[in-house]
């Protein structure tokens, strides 16, 4: 019985000292964002490799997802002849969503594990006990940027995935199924608002996801044991930790925005 | 590594995208530019019942958006809803006994007002109220008073 009891105590002090290590490591990257002003180049550079390498995966989920939307949303309305509020159901469903959620999840596979894997080499190959030899601080040089660049990124990457699916829904709908152009895009501007639709859900959400996936990545890099194996068990968590966190926090964000 | 100037120009064409792509998501799906209501006046109606008529919903006259519904509120005094509607102000010239009705646009779309004009010389202006309205078509209501009248009257006994 002792044993167990042990077993159960150690795992969950260990649950809770890599939870308070992680909030640490947060309140130490948040504090050092202002120095991260003096040099723009290194944000730039971060940009470019979480935000535009991403555009490829984005652009084209989201145009597929667009189409598919249209097809069912379709197929459902035709039979209560409401087919024209087609545009109100793509529109809604992926500004509300899928955009923010699936863009998430996305850059979550694709930009999140390129972080922790980023880093947890420069830990395992000691690139950042090297920098702090020379007075480098390799938190404000390395893992800031990327949080900033992953939290700045994932807005833009969840409306171009939004604005590219609601165009993917509108040539499926209007091309192929023959909804009414001018129905599709009025009742769509009638039904969808500015705050509540477009500025909760692509810009909030995605912010929040943004923050919360960038930082379970850079945490995992850097907290990564320095071995082959430890990077590669730091890399499956960020994945699985950031798709459970962005499903589980779009179900708060929804229940506090949408009720 | 890149060339710098490369992953400049590229970062730069990611945001102004992106920044295109939240500007489009505003304007042509949340239809921003008619948020910003266009110049026009308000005139006042009263109705027994609006249904599910909501801020925003369209002021059509012959089937055309005049104007929108700038606010709905509720007369403590007469028991009645107040609705201020706000009609664009190149349509200036509707007499001032117009009624205002709640319709609904097919079976189960949104509610609107139309506005049917009358024959008075005058126009509406700012601050004018609309007397002639008629609320909105509740279907319970309907079906009540129609089950009322079947019992009501009972079928003519055949000999």
């Amino acid at each position: 019985m002792t044993p167990l009891l042990a077993t159960l105590g150690r795992l969950s002090l260990g649950l809770f000292e890599r939870l308070g290590r992680g909030h640490l490591f947060l309140l130490s990257v948040l504090i050092r964002i202002p120095g991260l002003l003096l040099r723009p180049r290194l944000l730039l550079q971060q940009m470019w490799s979480v935000g535009v390498e991403s555009l490829l995966i984005i652009v084209v989920s989201g145009s597929f997802v667009g189409m598919v939307l249209g097809l069912q949303g379709y197929n459902t309305l035709v039979t209560f002849g409401a087919q024209a509020s087609l545009g109100v159901v793509v529109a809604k469903s992926l500004l509300r969503e899928l955009g923010p959620v699936i863009s998430a999840l996305l850059f979550a596979g694709r930009a999140g594990s390129a972080l922790t894997a980023e880093i947890g080499f420069m830990k395992a190959t000691e690139q950042l006990s090297a920098m702090e030899m020379m007075a480098v601080d390799p938190m404000a040089r390395v893992v800031v940027p990327r949080f900033v660049a992953g939290v700045l990124s994932m807005p833009l990457l969840a409306a171009i995935f939004t604005a590219i699916g609601i165009l993917g829904g509108y040539f499926c709908g209007t091309g192929l199924l023959g909804v009414d152009e001018g129905a599709f895009w009025s009742q769509m501007q009638a039904k969808v608002m500015l705050i509540q639709d477009v500025f909760n859900g692509v810009v909030v959400k995605s912010l929040v996801f943004g923050a919360v996936v960038s930082w379970i990545a850079v945490f995992e890099g850097y907290d990564a044991v320095p071995t082959s194996e430890g990077v590669s068990a730091a890399t499956t968590r960020t994945v699985v930790h950031s798709s459970l966190a962005i499903l589980s926090l779009d179900f708060v964000l929804t229940g506090l925005m949408f009720n | 590594m890149k060339d710098p100037r490369l992953i400049e120009i590229s970062v730069g064409v990611f945001v102004a995208l992106g920044l295109a792509s939240l500007l489009m998501l505003a304007m042509k799906v949340a239809n921003l530019a008619d948020f910003s209501a266009p110049p026009g006046y308000e005139v006042r109606a009263y109705f027994d019942n609006i249904g599910g008529l909501q801020v925003r919903s369209p002021v059509k006259m012959g089937g055309v958006v005049v104007g929108r519904i700038a606010d709905i509120g509720f007369d403590s005094k007469r028991f009645q809803a107040c609705v201020t509607l706000r009609i664009e102000e190149r349509y200036d010239q509707i007499p001032t006994d117009t009624a205002a009705n709640i319709y609904t646009s097919g079976l189960l779309g949104e509610q609107y007002i139309g506005l049917e004009p009358g024959g008075e010389e005058s126009f509406l202006k700012n601050g004018s109220e609309l007397t002639i309205t008629q609320s909105a078509v509740v279907l319970e209501k309907m079906i009540q008073e129609f089950l009322y009248n079947k019992t009501a009257k009972p079928e003519p006994q055949s000999p």
